[in-house]
């Protein structure tokens, strides 16, 4: 419990915040490799779970492949990256994109899956394009359940991105690894607490897109 | 089917699991209250445990009964356990024990180490005799750059006019010996770049890439002679003289200190840097690594 | 390969270990997800802060959360009690949103008449709700298990032996052959427990082809299948 109060005392005390290791230094650091390795897995899987909801072909292939990715240990995955590409923060970000991608994923083709194949054969029969399907209705309907696996990938990520410090000065991951090697637990709480008070709040503010999404959902349904 | 037949089928199935998964822990839980088995701990760091193995083996060959508690972490999450007599013998490394113990030990030379580290040595435990064989930290740089420089020892490092980062663990940072050590002593000041891996591969890589020109290594990594480096000769003594040394329990009796006495005397610089030339080149085993060594030595 | 021939028998043991250490945790995930879940499920007023609850434990980073909880415990920090317990949290918070979702699925209809057939709060949650959400719970339980043997590595950075043991030990050593095995060895791991539940799962679901098969004939279809 004192080792609690110690973290607390050492986030409050202004001067860990300023300076290029202070904690607004880490924080932007931690949101910046987040959001990276959440974009970058998007650019990726959001199309690909586009095409695959779509055209509701090669599911089993890329549903195994995502829970093959999903299986592979980051720690792993991190390390083989790092003798690979050397010191500095791509490693760390590739390692995270992995991570990231099988939730998007799942969450971009189960949310264009979930539109009523009803309303998808109507637009159809409008004389729509597949292009105008996918964009104006699979993608409004779906787009609730795409942003849940968006905030899953995310809280995952943000949690995770601790370990971008094993091999670069990056991020709050840094706390952890000093606080561990120099046996200064309150820092290493405080490192713990940043993060989990991070990851909440992202998570908070994907929620309340994801129930804008939801209700873009049900405004939309009925009409094509 | 009807539900409580699936029913009962859950049951059964997760009793089974939890039954599977109960058995499952018992032989991981390693208490070491095994009788009066000798209790050998090791650092999570092959050379280290490759030391304990050839203890272990030594003793077995004398007739003790031995427990191998290997690779558990690091100094913070062992110590404890040997000051508590839970663990009865452990290799260890004479100057990052005694800073360990004590922080501001002004020992730096060989002897003044291991007399400190005697004094130093809590209640119920004692360090048996120190091994010529050294694992320590040093500076190293990669030959190339020592050659452009012209470099020997750390002192020289004030001569070069390029920007210089120091790549080691965080840990370092804030250590005597890192770059506050490097500007006190020398009057040489470096960047710091983090690399958690204890002047390993990662580090040896970003000395080769140029991402960083000096880094820490120990002198008994073979990639220090795989990969060409140098090590910088150290006048000021930032670092402290560390030697392998064997720590004890009260459990270790006469006979056996014996036996770890005789495998020390043994231990000279080179056989410690072939041990772990054989791990990592021949990716030998530490059992075998230890059993030959031992018959080499005709202590088997 | 030199190293896989020279140190097979330590993946054999280092596999056992690892695998005993995520179905202890995988099993107790369930379990207290379920108990927990269900909790959440009956009573609507603490579902929320049940479910916040569980994703604040899921933003906990694994390094620090290893080192608490000994503190917390009192166990030692290398003890795979501190494993366990931690890899219990991240599979519950994960697991009991699903659980929620489960009994959800269940059919109000199914439910009432079961309680007309004479069933008892027990009896009903055993042999009626439980049983029916299955399918739904093991998508779950799926998840948390795949992801339970992946986290399982990470005990090795404060020195609990798994197939985590070869990432850190062959990043040491520079033998990039260790580190693959150890990353495909907890894959295979994964992949082949994943297997068993899908397994299970269609023993345990006998019942939903049956309806399936039912329901696209068009008499069968009204048909209550309990």
């Amino acid at each position: 419990m004192t080792t609690f109060l110690d973290a607390l005392t050492w986030i409050a005390d202004p001067a860990n915040w300023g300076g290029a290791q202070g904690i607004s230094a880490r924080l932007l650091q931690h949101l910046a490799v987040t959001l990276v390795a959440v974009l970058a897995a998007s650019a990726l899987a959001i199309p690909l779970g586009i095409l695959i909801g779509h055209t509701r072909r090669g599911r089993g292939v890329v549903v195994a492949l995502a829970g093959a990715v999903r299986a592979i240990p980051t720690l792993g995955l991190l390390t083989l990256l790092a003798l690979l590409l050397g010191v500095g923060v791509e490693a760390p970000l590739l390692a995270l994109v992995a991570l990231a991608v099988p939730s998007v994923l799942a969450g971009a083709y189960a949310g264009i899956e979930s539109a009523e194949p009803a309303a998808v054969d109507a637009a159809r029969a409008m004389g729509m394009s597949e292009l105008q399907i996918v964009r104006n209705v699979e993608l409004p309907l779906g787009a609730g359940v795409l942003v849940g696996g968006l905030r899953a990938a995310t809280l995952q990520v943000v949690a995770t991105a601790t370990l971008a410090a094993y091999t670069s000065d990056t991020g709050l991951g840094r706390y952890l690894f000093i606080g561990l090697k120099a046996r200064d637990y309150p820092q290493m709480l405080a490192g713990a607490i940043l993060v989990a008070v991070l990851a909440l709040l992202l998570d908070r503010l994907l929620a309340t897109a994801q129930d804008r999404a939801s209700r873009l959902a049900h405004s939309t349904e009925g009409t094509p | 089917m009807t539900p409580s037949r699936t029913a009962l089928r859950v049951v059964v199935a997760t009793a089974a699991a939890l039954v599977l998964a109960s058995c499952g822990s018992d032989p991981l839980s390693g208490d070491g209250d095994d009788g009066d088995a000798i209790v050998i701990g090791s650092q999570d760091y092959y050379s280290n445990e490759i030391v304990a193995e050839i203890y272990a083996q030594a003793l077995e060959a004398d007739g003790h009964e031995v427990d191998r508690q290997f690779r558990i972490g690091q100094r913070e999450a062992y110590v404890p356990e040997i000051e508590s007599g839970d663990i009865d013998l452990f290799p260890e490394y004479s100057g990052p024990l005694l800073q360990f113990w004590e922080p501001d030990t002004e020992a730096r030379l060989t002897d003044d180490v291991y007399a400190a580290l005697e004094e130093a040595t809590p209640e119920g435990v004692r360090v048996l005799d120190q091994a010529e064989a050294t694992d320590q930290d040093s500076y190293v740089v990669t030959r190339e750059f020592a050659e452009k420089w012209d470099l020997t020892t750390i002192a020289d490092l004030a001569e070069v006019t390029d920007d210089l980062t120091l790549g080691a663990n965080s840990e370092a940072e804030s250590r005597p010996n890192g770059p506050q050590g490097l500007e006190s002593a020398y009057g040489i000041s470096v960047d710091f770049a983090p690399i958690e891996d204890g002047g390993g591969p990662l580090t040896v890589k970003a000395l080769k890439d140029g991402d960083i020109q000096l880094a820490i290594i120990y002198t008994a990594d073979p990639s220090i002679r795989k990969n060409d480096l140098v090590s910088l000769e150290d006048p000021e003594g930032l670092f402290l003289a560390s030697h392998l040394v064997p720590v004890a329990s009260e459990n270790i009796d006469d006979d056996a200190a014996a036996v770890i006495d005789e495998v020390t005397a043994a231990m000279t610089a080179e056989s410690l840097l072939e041990l772990n030339q054989r791990s990592v080149d021949e990716e030998l085993p530490a059992k075998t690594i230890a059993a030959d060594w031992l018959a080499s030595v005709d202590l088997d | 390969m030199t190293w896989l021939e020279n140190n097979s028998d330590w993946v054999v043991e280092l596999t056992i270990q690892h695998l005993f250490l995520a179905l202890a945790a995988i099993v107790a995930s369930v379990v207290l997800a379920v108990a927990v879940g269900r909790v959440a499920y009956v009573r609507p007023r603490v579902r929320q802060p049940i479910l916040a609850a569980a994703s604040v434990v899921y933003a906990i980073p694994a390094l620090p959360l290893l080192i608490v909880i000994p503190l917390v415990l009192g166990v030692p920090l290398r003890s795979p009690t501190t494993l366990v317990v931690a890899l219990t949290l991240y599979g519950t918070a994960l697991l009991v949103g699903t659980v929620v979702d489960a009994f959800s699925t269940v059919d109000a209809g199914v439910r009432d008449s079961a309680v007309a057939m004479g069933y008892g709060r027990q009896a009903l949650f055993w042999r009626v709700e439980l049983p029916l959400s299955v399918p739904v719970l093991l998508s779950g339980i799926r998840v948390v298990t795949v992801s339970t043997v992946g986290l399982v590595t990470i005990g090795a950075l404060v020195g609990i032996s798994s197939l985590g043991t070869l990432l850190t030990d062959g990043f040491q050593r520079g033998i990039t052959s260790e580190i693959l095995i150890g990353v495909l060895m907890t894959m295979a791991l994964a992949l082949a427990l994943d297997g068993a539940l899908v397994a299970l799962g269609r023993l345990l679901t006998r019942w939903q082809p049956r309806r399936r098969r039912r329901a696209r004939t068009p008499l069968g279809s009204t048909e209550v299948i309990v």
